[in-house]
């Protein structure tokens, strides 16, 4: 009986938990489901409306509507995806590289490059943004896709984590390979790689998602509105956020700037919760 | 490391592996930190003219400017608030859905699924339910007789800002918590169980004491992102204002280096948030290695 209670407290408590998690993104819901004006008057329902298609479909092609200027959402959300796959997939080969070099190779200077590439972990951009920024500007980055990703390509956090993986394996099985004639590329390539897919599938879902939601660079460094990213894309729609303005159009664009990530964190649920879990380590 | 001998021999090959890495570190980590640490001791004038060097000027400056202290100080309050308000919700929602319950799997995708959000995007969120005029908390509030304007009153402008970053933190913290308790054995929960221990007691006396490497990460890891990754969030929903009630030093940095172009002073606040970064790490990484040896 007092298990029975115990676990009817459970239930209401995680029920609460989510439906205020759950909350904001159903209104976001059924803001992008009606027209600009029941919103705009202050009486917008707790129910979706029937103005579904048209407003995704304006928010997809144009991104503007009468009281707003915007980007039409193919543009912002394909450069979002660039630039997510781009970090995420450059900084897993940034990384397992400087990692392969740092675990299995002795090289002089060797110290002092893992304390360098350590060191990048005190440096997040919002404490450089000045400097940072003229970097970029000096090397005429600015409104560039490479100005945009390469700054972005490196972390301690992957490497850090790939050395972890790497210093795992066996060393039974490097002697092995070496006996049987591989080279150190073709270790990387056939042993130490099969061997950190895992990892390598963890760390994806956790970039991408970086990838996704960057937000300060991006807004630094391009201005021209056909170089949005989706994220700043919106913030920049709702410019003073007033109550006249086409806040379904607003929310549609939202609906579908969460989408992307949050289908990829829930498909590869269990990749992230290893992964974050794992990279702390 | 690795003990022993090199696995591999090869004079050029480790430096071709590192040089990715290092040349963008190179470029866009300790150039422009170096540059940052330069600017702060020197003072240009205002046309760009003169430059010369004024040793710890900009931060006496700095640190008798009652804005920065007034954003030094929220921040501290800022970052306390969603610190402790994230980890305690997270850590209930935790030990609930740890509870062999129906339907435990399904709890734990709805309760992860916010950490794939931008903080800007959970501000958007936030905004269009507590916008003044239009959102639909921000009228019920003022339908029962709250004067809800957080453009215009800063304690309220505080409060949404913070309620967005918790709320897109409660995931980040929640997938931890979950971790830890899962490593718990479940043998010596029993054994505290069959010696008469209520469940209040195990939780206090067995399960948050082993919890605690956990805690202290997260401790850790949610005071960086209250200071540093909230940008987000308040450019989304406040931009500082009103007046400096949701300025954090931050986001004052990117005001005054970005918008105002006062190269030397925000090179001087660069150089304060890299030290308490810096600081942050290093408590880090202390408890970390101690954490190797526990476990």
């Amino acid at each position: 009986m007092r298990e029975l209670r115990q676990h009817g407290l459970a239930h209401l408590v995680l029920i609460v938990g989510i439906a205020l998690l759950l909350f904001p993104l159903y209104m976001a819901f059924v803001g992008s489901t009606h027209d600009a004006a029941t919103i705009g008057r202050g009486r917008l329902p707790l129910t979706p409306g029937s103005h579904m298609a048209e407003n995704y479909i304006q928010a997809w092609n144009y991104g503007t509507g009468e009281r707003v200027a915007g980007t039409p959402v193919r543009i912002m959300m394909a450069n979002s995806l660039a630039m997510a796959l781009a970090i995420a997939v450059g900084k897993i080969v940034v990384s397992v590289l400087a990692a392969y070099a740092v675990v299995f190779f002795r090289f002089p200077g060797r110290m002092f490059f893992f304390w360098l590439i350590f060191l990048t972990l005190m440096l997040p951009l919002e404490v450089r943004i000045i400097p940072s920024y003229k970097v970029a500007s000096d090397l005429r980055l600015l409104n560039t896709f490479a100005g945009l990703t390469l700054p972005l390509l490196v972390s301690a956090t992957g490497t850090l984590l790939f050395r972890q993986v790497f210093l795992t394996v066996p060393r039974e099985l490097l002697d092995a390979a070496k006996i049987d004639g591989a080279g150190p590329l073709r270790v990387l390539f056939s042993v130490i790689l099969p061997l950190s897919r895992p990892s390598i599938a963890a760390l994806f879902v956790i970039l991408f998602v970086y990838g996704w939601n960057q937000y300060l660079w991006p807004l630094l460094i391009t201005t021209d509105p056909r170089m949005n990213t989706i994220v700043i894309g919106i913030v920049k729609m709702l410019g003073t956020s007033e109550a006249m303005m086409d806040w379904n159009l607003v929310m549609a664009t939202t609906v579908m700037a969460l989408a992307v990530p949050v289908v990829v964190v829930l498909l590869l649920q269990r990749w992230l919760v290893k992964g974050l879990v794992e990279a702390e380590k | 490391m690795v003990t022993g001998a090199p696995v591999f021999k090869n004079k050029f090959l480790p430096y071709l592996l590192v040089a990715p890495q290092i040349a963008v570190t190179g470029v866009f980590f300790v150039w422009p930190a170096a540059q940052a640490i330069q600017q702060a001791v020197l003072r240009s004038d205002p046309f760009g003219l003169r430059t010369r060097f004024v040793g710890l000027e900009n931060f006496k400056v700095l640190f008798s400017d009652p804005y920065y202290l007034g954003a030094i100080r929220l921040s501290f309050l800022f970052a306390a608030a969603v610190t402790l308000i994230a980890l305690g919700v997270a850590l209930l929602l935790a030990v609930m859905a740890h509870r062999p319950l129906k339907g435990a799997r399904v709890y734990k995708t709805l309760l992860i699924w916010p950490y794939a959000l931008a903080p800007a995007m959970a501000a958007v969120l936030w905004l269009f339910l507590f916008q003044p005029s239009i959102g639909i908390v921000a009228r019920a509030l003022q339908g029962i007789g709250i004067h809800w304007n957080y453009t215009l009153n800063g304690g309220q402008a505080f409060f949404l800002v913070v309620l967005a970053s918790v709320w897109k933190l409660v995931s980040y913290n929640f997938i931890f918590f979950l971790a830890g308790l899962q490593a718990i054995p479940r043998s010596l929960l029993e054994a505290a169980r069959v010696d008469g221990a209520s469940s209040r007691r195990v939780f206090w006396s067995v399960v948050f004491p082993l919890l605690t490497p956990t805690t202290f990460f997260l401790l850790v890891m949610n005071t960086v992102y209250a200071f540093i990754d909230t940008f987000g969030v308040i450019d989304a929903l406040t931009k500082g204002g009103p007046g400096k009630a949701t300025e954090t030093m931050v986001y004052k940095l990117f005001v005054d280096g970005y918008k105002n172009f006062q190269i030397n002073s925000s090179a001087a606040q660069s150089v304060v948030l890299m030290a308490l970064v810096i600081l942050l790490t290093a408590v880090q990484f202390r408890f970390i290695e101690r954490r190797v040896h526990y476990a």
